[in-house]
């Protein structure tokens, strides 16, 4: 079966999603027989690099309607490479291009969509893929009926793995029309570690009392090359940026290590975050519920527990890893 | 504007999630049913705010079964004018938007709004499959939207950042945080509610493109391992050693 990724970008820089969206396009294809064709915008930077992942193919979009984010324009696109290079699975990451482009080309070529992938398709039994429901409380093995198969694959759960191949580069024309959103403004955060894609993230909550004494937090990303997040009320509060607030309705995030800075861990807090591979808990109650979802705690006040680590950190020379 | 406002029915934030026969089926055992957060808090809020600005109507729509009407009901205690619930029992992203998009389609709205994903399947699918069978534009995590007459200002999450898009009505939209503060139902709107017109309406034919073969909870976490608070550096020790992540 062939294979079409949507490798997407951000501020046209293929993003690192993308590469996890071919490789896992590419594990599936090597199982299962068939090419890897990626499709990019004509601004896409750093294409080259989808080869690595085991692109077998890649075709960028000759069309500039496509420097901003264009979902409807981008769906066609990718229902005309699917039609161009016989594929029935195409493969996008479910981050918030994907979110936006899979739907609609669902409803295109009526196709059957499994958004929020965890794992690659089953065969054994027609098609089957394993998605993450219940803000990450449970598992959905959902099969798919439709002769189309497209998989939105949730960030940073899927390992990339290279499987180099020699992929060209080619132009790729379709009438694509004219798009009906009218982008007027970009507003980009400055952030060097955008939330969603870091592999560790430091987060703090209404323990540590006040916006003025989140330094200790800042330092202590810094010191371990993480991230900073946040619970809700203290984004509700606006102590932080709400692009930091984590959980049920602010960002579900998935990264290697969590820490969880004075933070109680309501149920709706933790459907944003129980999906991290290792949680550290710190709080000065060892009844807090947080403690039974955490691989590792410290009861203690923030305050004083914090610039101890931050100390210990610096000595074990983290921050150059 | 004429404004029609999709609506989920889902447990509790707070439910306990399990499963029966065989983790084929949710366990709705003790289970409490709200409108999915972003559907209400959002979508629907910002569909009245825009009402009372500019007039018009706002009908919830839902595509599920009889028992799905005390969920619909508080909606309507919000401010809705009138429900719509298509007699179908939604199973599939693709066949609840075909059914939306049929009844949507004859009555010609200026926009249809969505919330940016149910907090059960989180799909974030039946908004944009809507907007691309009815033929309009898509906006997806909208956190902001002004209307003036039929000119939309949307404010939209990408990655990376945000948007500003302007866009003519109709079109469709799926809501997240910003877009409006989450109200109340007050005593008045409960009663209401109670007599609001609730229509069915008999659903299409369509296939599911996709179906739940089973559910799967994951692993129990094993015991939290305590470090004692002063000596926070054996937590790092821990952390590169036996969890091996720094
Ligand atoms: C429908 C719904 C959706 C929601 N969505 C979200 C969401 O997406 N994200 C989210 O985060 N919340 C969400 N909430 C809110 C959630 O229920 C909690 O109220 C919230 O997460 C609590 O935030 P917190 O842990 O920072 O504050 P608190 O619950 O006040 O906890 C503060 C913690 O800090 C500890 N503490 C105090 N002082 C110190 C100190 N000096 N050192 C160390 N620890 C200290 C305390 O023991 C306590 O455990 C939602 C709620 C609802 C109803
Ligand atoms: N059965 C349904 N009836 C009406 N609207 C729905 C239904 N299911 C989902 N929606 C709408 O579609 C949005 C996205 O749902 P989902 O694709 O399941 O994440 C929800 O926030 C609702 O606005």
């Amino acid at each position: 079966m062939n294979v079409i990724v949507y490798a997407n970008t951000n501020q046209n820089k293929v993003h690192k999603s993308a590469f996890e969206a071919t490789s896992y396009a590419s594990q599936f294809a090597s199982k299962h027989g068939g090419k890897v064709t990626a499709l990019a915008t004509a601004e896409a930077e750093g294409l080259e690099e989808l080869g690595k992942y085991g692109a077998d193919k890649v075709l960028q979009i000759n069309d500039s309607k496509l420097a901003d984010f264009k979902p409807e324009l981008i769906a066609k696109a990718l229902k005309a490479a699917a039609e161009a290079e016989q594929a029935e699975v195409v493969v996008l990451s479910h981050d918030l291009s994907g979110k936006s482009v899979a739907p609609i080309l669902a409803a295109l070529t009526k196709g059957g969509l499994v958004s929020g992938a965890v794992d690659l398709p089953n065969t054994d039994d027609g098609f089957v893929v394993k998605k993450a429901v219940f803000s990450g409380k449970a598992f959905a093995h959902t099969k798919i009926n439709a002769e189309m198969k497209i998989i939105s694959v949730m960030p940073n759960s899927i390992e990339k793995k290279e499987n180099s191949k020699e992929s060209n580069i080619e132009s790729f024309d379709a009438a694509l029309g004219d798009s009906r959103l009218n982008v007027v403004e970009q507003k980009m955060e400055s952030t060097d570690l955008p939330l969603t894609e870091a592999d560790k993230v430091v987060s703090a909550g209404r323990g540590l009392k006040g916006p003025e004494n989140w330094e200790i937090i800042e330092e202590l990303a810094k010191e371990l090359g993480a991230a900073t997040a946040c619970s809700r009320p203290v984004s509700d509060m606006d102590w932080r940026p709400h692009h930091e607030h984590v959980g049920q309705t602010g960002v579900a995030i998935r990264p290697n290590l969590y820490i969880a800075i004075g933070i109680s861990g309501a149920i709706q807090h933790l459907a944003g975050v129980n999906q991290s591979k290792v949680i550290v808990v710190i709080n000065t109650d060892p009844e807090a519920p947080f403690f039974k979802s955490a691989d590792y705690g410290i009861v203690g006040d923030a305050f004083d527990v914090v610039p101890k680590l931050i100390e210990a950190a610096k000595e074990m020379n983290l921050a150059s890893n | 504007m004429k404004i029609l406002v999709c609506i989920s029915k889902v447990p509790d934030t707070t439910a306990k999630i399990a499963f029966t026969e065989n983790n084929t089926k949710f366990d709705t055992n003790g289970v409490q049913f709200i409108v999915n957060p972003y559907d209400e808090w959002y979508a629907l809020v910002r569909g009245l705010e825009i009402k009372e600005a500019q007039g018009g109507s706002v009908t919830v729509l839902n595509v599920g079964g009889a028992e799905n009407d005390p969920t619909i009901r508080k909606a309507l205690a919000i401010g809705a004018d009138d429900a719509v619930r298509i007699n179908f029992e939604a199973k599939d992203a693709l066949a609840t938007a075909t059914q939306i998009a049929e009844f949507a389609k004859a009555e010609n709205y200026d926009m249809v709004l969505f919330g940016k994903e149910t907090i059960d399947y989180n799909g974030s699918q039946v908004g944009g499959m809507v907007a691309a069978l009815l033929d309009q534009p898509f906006i997806s995590n909208a956190s902001k939207l002004e209307m003036d007459g039929n000119k939309g200002k949307v404010e939209r999450d990408i990655q990376g950042g945000k948007e500003v898009i302007e866009v003519e009505a109709p079109f469709v939209l799926s809501a997240a945080k910003g877009m409006a503060e989450a109200r109340i139902p007050n005593m008045r709107g409960i009663m209401a509610a109670r007599t609001k017109p609730l229509k069915v309406v008999e659903a299409s034919a369509s296939a599911d493109a996709t179906e739940v073969v089973s559910y799967e909870l994951p692993p129990a976490k094993g015991d939290v391992k305590l470090v004692d608070a002063d000596n926070p550096a054996e937590l790092l020790e821990l952390l590169r050693n036996e969890a091996k992540i720094i």
